[in-house]
């Protein structure tokens, strides 16, 4: 037998199995994938640098669309940061439209991946079903927002819309539908044979390896981390309610870390967001909306303060975190975005490590990730016309650094 | 506008996405979805660019990515069309001050539809479909002639 040398499989950053730029080299050996690395940065859009010369009413457009699949998570983060530094207490009603829409854009997000991912098996006709179901939950967020997608809801020290009458009928029609509707979804994901067989054991994810990279969200429930940010850590109305953090025991079976895990948790999140959406609707207390709305006199709160704040929100994919400095200016001095998927991508390399290149598809898929969320790590120096991308190890020591400066 | 009624042709479409935030991404695969479902006249996304009729492009083209729509879109058979989804592929939009852009995509290659809207509405988007057909009808019209 000769002996062949390991052959190397670049993809992307424009490819057929890709739904966003990002470049994938793939080191292989017959089928077998033998070291992955992957090269980020092709939809950096300099948004902080962009931040930095906008007021925060401003740039709550612009963390809508930073993402626009979780277009609520960045603007509630940012917002949440922001109304720390000024000091504005939110209205109790806001607080609960704020959770609400957060669960919907769960829902919707969880729906989405769900239907990728089946789609990455070749399940064409689950991906439909998904993503016809998924349009119910798109016309309840475009009634309360009047937006499918980037909804431009949040407003610093509140919401900039009621939910009607006329949304609170049509937000119980679809829950009730979708109560419905989560049997069907359940015996489709979890029970199918092709599923089953398709991700049980591959792309695994141990408990230590998900600790030792930080990963965030359902990527790091479906290997056993009890972490979820409304739990430990309560926000908007979230401490209202009786949580806990879905991990893959909720099906009734050990925690394995692998791809089915993490349609397990996903699915069930589905369940768990429903359920607090109700809770929230039948709680949902009268009074204001805004903290003040003159958008005027936000800003000029917004000018007199100074002060540094964080501002998390656990997105659909995990925790995101907003950090902002302002010093008596109407733009901020910093402001930095963690997104989560930027907490999961480094796991790429170790959960591809070992597979078959056909199970390539739904390992990448399974974290969820979100590229137009994470591409912040391309630094160009203008000046000197060079581009330079930092490596992990760079931006591991870069983020410890930060880390300890926030801390201070 | 009118559809004429020689219907020969399915639209193949490749989507490109140049730094989009992905928000026109989704309601693209939403326009594909049961509820609207162009597939029944033909139209749907392909994997390569040598297969497709029309270059669907969003995000406001960011400069890693000029090179990548210029070589798909050499790439391309001709008679093809340019479709541009949402505001930041037309204008930039918010993303308009940012240092890394090179669009929009109209000063990197010629576009014949524009879809506005952040992000277009599955139904906006589909219109632009119709348009690209009407466009391809009238290419057609004036080569017979």
């Amino acid at each position: 037998m000769t002996k062949k040398a390991p052959y190397i499989v670049p993809i992307g950053p424009i490819h057929p199995a890709l739904k966003e730029p990002v470049h994938i080299e793939l080191t292989v050996v017959g089928e077998e994938v033998i070291s992955a690395e992957f090269t980020p940065g092709q939809t950096h859009r300099g948004i902080e640098w962009m931040g930095l010369s906008r007021n925060p009413v401003q740039i709550i457009h612009l963390t809508d669309r930073i993402c626009g699949i979780c277009g609520v998570t960045h603007s509630l983060a940012f917002a949440r940061a922001v109304e720390q530094i000024a000091d504005i207490a939110v209205p109790e009603r806001a607080d609960y439209i704020r959770t609400i829409i957060a669960e919907f854009e769960r829902i919707q997000s969880h729906l989405l991946w769900a239907g990728v991912a089946a789609h990455e098996l070749g399940f064409d006709t689950l991906f439909y079903l998904t993503w016809r179901v998924r349009e119910e939950v798109m016309d309840v967020i475009e009634c309360i927002t009047g937006n499918r997608v980037s909804y431009d809801i949040i407003q610093i020290g509140g919401v900039r819309r009621d939910i009607a009458e006329v949304c609170t009928e049509q937000i119980r029609k679809c829950l009730d539908n979708y109560k419905g509707l989560f049997g069907k979804l359940k015996e489709l994901f979890l029970e199918d044979t092709v599923i089953n067989s398709r991700c049980k054991g591959i792309g695994i994810l141990s408990f230590e390896d998900a600790m030792a990279y930080s990963t965030v969200g359902p990527t790091a429930r479906a290997s056993g981390c009890i972490a979820d940010l409304r739990v430990d850590y309560p926000y908007a109305a979230y401490g209202d309610l009786n949580l806990k953090p879905i991990v893959p025991t909720v099906y009734g079976h050990d925690v394995n870390g692998d791809t089915y895990d993490r349609i397990v948790v996903r699915i069930f999140e589905i369940a768990q967001s429903i359920e607090i959406i109700e809770e929230c609707l039948t709680n949902l207390p009268t009074g204001p909306i805004l903290w003040e709305e003159k958008v005027a006199k936000i800003l000029a709160a917004c000018k007199k303060t100074e002060g540094e704040a964080v501002g998390r929100h656990e997105a659909p994919r995990g925790e995101c975190l907003h950090y902002v400095a302002m010093d008596k200016a109407d733009a901020p001095i910093a402001w930095k975005v963690k997104a989560s998927s930027y907490s999961n991508l480094h796991v790429w390399p170790l959960i591809l490590k070992g597979a078959q290149l056909a199970d390539i598809p739904i390992i990448v898929a399974s974290i969820d990730p979100c590229i137009s969320c994470t591409d912040r790590v391309a630094v160009t120096d203008v000046g000197a016309g060079k581009t330079k991308i930092f490596t992990k190890e760079e931006l591991t020591k870069m983020s410890y650094e930060k880390t300890r400066r926030m801390q201070k | 506008m009118k559809l004429t009624t020689s219907f020969n042709r399915s639209l193949w479409v490749f989507h490109f996405n140049s730094g989009s935030c992905n928000g026109c991404d989704i309601e693209i695969v939403a326009s594909l979805t049961p509820r609207y479902d162009p597939e029944r006249f033909g139209v749907k996304l392909v994997g390569s660019p040598r297969h497709a009729d029309v270059l669907l492009v969003t995000g406001p083209v960011t400069n890693q990515m000029v090179d990548r729509l210029q070589r798909i879109y050499a790439q391309m058979p001709e008679p093809k069309i340019v479709m541009v989804v949402g505001t930041c592929a037309q204008s930039g939009g918010v993303f308009s001050t940012s240092y890394n852009l090179a669009g929009p995509v109209d000063q990197i290659i010629s576009v014949d539809v524009y879809v506005p809207g952040c992000a277009p509405r599955p139904e906006a988007i589909i219109q632009g479909v119709v348009t690209a057909i009407a466009k391809f009808e009238r290419l057609h019209g004036s080569a017979k002639q």
